[in-house]
């Protein structure tokens, strides 16, 4: 995929646009994140029905790339079992990695953002939100 | 030393006046390789590092074939050659930066290491609780976290001199800043992300009034402007080798011989040594006593071939060329819309210009102009509290040296009106 399509066909409609943003309330997790570096931020509201990831919302600030990958996520586990979106993000950052092709099965449109992992700097900003979805999980107990 | 003698060099450019960036651009190796793939390399990220030029490759090449050995050790003849060389660098850095004496140049590995001797070798004996230290609010990182680190051992206060809107010194609250209880003040001549020119002579009158010492960074401003430790009566100075076309891993520190006579050591090891019993040792003399172990010999032989380039070059006519192109540059890119930080005119600043584009974000940016061979930086440029004096997360920059031409900045404009054109 060219960058010009990686920006046009999958990142600028959820920059643009970013689905789920916004605070939620009531929460069970509220984590803020950011990359140091890039000065990227995330904030980030986890809520849980048992062992379901309910609802999900971000507020943020930061390069397109990082922004619409969270809105991306927040689209895909909105309303899946906890295990299930960690496995998600899991497979997110494995293929980020360039250890796993990316399953469309699982991860559906998320496939594309394989693009960014043509720009090695840029991964981290793709990967902050799925790696704050882990570390809430984690601290909500449901990993 | 004229570039023609450098063996294999070639004399960059015609002399003072007919300075011509094309001549100049093919001293640079870098250049003859095309970036991604088939793309014009479109450096404009000098402030971060400089490009090389043939005749400090060749010299550092030259240094290992025929002079190696290590400096200040060998009895024997190649190790005096290895010596020469080593100090022949020291007589050109002081030269270079009009010392009264070589004595008065520590080579260290850079900028940062220069400013962290003088925190730890000066700081711990002199810095005490109570004691002030004032730094501007527009220094990069490595003329800040080491000063907040030593008031937080010793118990000094640490205080910031401000800048105003178009990013210049406040010098009209140095009165109030500046007291009895200053010790040390650190400014930069250049800014890294303004490109902000600083009076540094001003700073040090009002420090010296109070009996305080001066601290310049002058790794931004010892490539582009030149520097002068006489005129500007500082106590000391810090530039890093690679941002003036030499090699990584080679600086200086400069200090007034009588503050550095007075100095601790920093590190303790070979050759910073006078004598040495099982259970103390006596110190050399400046500026051995702050150059423990083996140094980086081929780099600091490097650096004083790079010195020898620009300033056969001239300094006068490498900043005549870069402040026109930064005017040339300030134009354009603020034609696309750009909202650009820093003083406006190109009098008041070296080649460094720092902008956003309203809608992308500078990561995007530095991506998306990669893509066509156009090397921007994007970030905070280690100065996070200048990124929040200025409003802003991250920037992006443009930076300019003596082999960018118009046609850098003009592919840099097309790139940035085709970065807009996706965002739009
Ligand atoms: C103004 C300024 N000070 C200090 C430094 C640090 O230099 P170095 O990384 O070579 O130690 C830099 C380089 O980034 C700089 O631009």
């Amino acid at each position: 995929m060219s960058l010009e399509d990686l920006y046009k066909e999958v990142i600028l409609d959820h920059y643009r646009s970013p689905r789920n943003k916004g605070r939620l309330d009531p929460h069970d997790v509220r984590l803020e994140r950011n990359n140091p570096l890039c000065g990227d931020e995330i904030e980030l509201f986890l809520r849980f029905d048992g062992d379901d990831l309910e609802a999900i919302a971000f507020e943020g600030k930061g390069c397109s790339i990082s922004q619409a990958s969270a809105s991306m996520m927040t689209e895909k586990v909105a309303g899946l079992p906890a295990k299930q979106a960690r496995a998600i993000a899991e497979s997110i950052k494995a293929m980020m990695a360039g250890e796993e092709d990316g399953d469309p099965d699982v991860l559906g449109d998320l496939v594309s953002l394989k693009g960014v992992v043509k720009y090695p700097v840029r991964i981290k900003c793709a990967l902050l939100g799925w790696n704050t979805l882990l570390e809430g999980l984690e601290e909500a107990g449901r990993a | 030393m004229q570039l023609s003698e450098q063996p294999g060099g070639r004399r960059a450019a015609p002399g003072p006046g007919g300075f011509d960036p094309e001549v100049v651009r093919k001293d640079f190796p870098v250049f003859e390789h095309p970036v991604h793939e088939d793309k014009r390399l479109v450096y404009l990220d000098s402030a971060a590092t400089a490009q090389k030029p043939r005749a400090v490759i060749e010299r550092v090449v030259r240094f290992y074939e025929t002079e190696n050995a290590n400096a200040h050790r060998g009895i024997y003849e190649l190790g005096e050659r290895a010596t020469k060389a080593y100090e022949d660098a020291r007589e050109t850095c002081a030269r270079f930066v009009n010392a009264a004496t070589p004595r008065s140049i520590v080579f260290t590995r850079g900028t940062t290491e220069s400013i962290n001797l003088v925190r730890y070798a000066w700081g711990r004996a002199n810095v005490h609780e109570g004691d002030e230290i004032l730094v501007t609010e527009m220094e990069h990182h490595s003329n800040l976290v080491p000063w907040q680190m030593l008031c937080g051992e010793t118990g000094a206060t640490l205080r910031h001199l401000p800048i105003d809107e178009r990013g210049l010194l406040r010098t009209d609250l140095l009165d109030g800043l500046v007291t009895e209880r200053t010790r040390l003040v650190c400014v930069s001549h250049m800014s890294n992300v303004l490109g902000t020119i600083n009076p540094v002579r001003e700073v040090a009158d009002a420090a010296h009034a109070v009996g305080a010492l001066v601290l310049v960074d002058a790794a931004q401003s010892a490539p582009h402007l030149g520097v002068d430790v006489a005129a500007l009566d500082c106590d000391f100075l810090a530039f890093s080798a690679h941002k003036l076309c030499g090699p990584t891993g080679a600086g200086v520190l400069y200090g007034r011989e009588s503050v550095l006579e007075d100095m601790p050591p920093f590190h303790g090891g070979g050759e910073m040594i006078r004598e040495v019993w099982s259970d103390r040792a006596t110190y050399n003399e400046i500026p051995y006593r702050f150059e423990a172990g083996t140094m980086n010999i081929a780099q600091v032989v490097g650096m004083a071939a790079a010195i020898d380039y620009i300033t056969a070059l001239g300094l006068d006519a490498i900043r005549a060329h870069e402040r026109e192109l930064t005017a040339y540059a300030l134009d354009a890119v603020a034609s696309t819309g750009a909202e650009i930080y820093g003083p406006p005119t190109a009098e008041q600043r070296g080649g460094v210009v720092a902008f956003n584009l309203p809608e992308v974000h500078p990561h995007d940016l530095a991506t998306i102009v990669d893509e066509d061979g156009v090397c921007i930086r994007a970030g905070h440029h280690c100065a996070q509290p200048l990124m929040r004096r200025l409003g802003v997360p991250a920037t992006a920059r443009a930076s300019m040296y003596l082999y960018n031409t118009r046609d850098d900045v003009d592919a840099l404009v097309a790139s940035l009106e085709q970065a807009k054109g996706w965002f739009s």
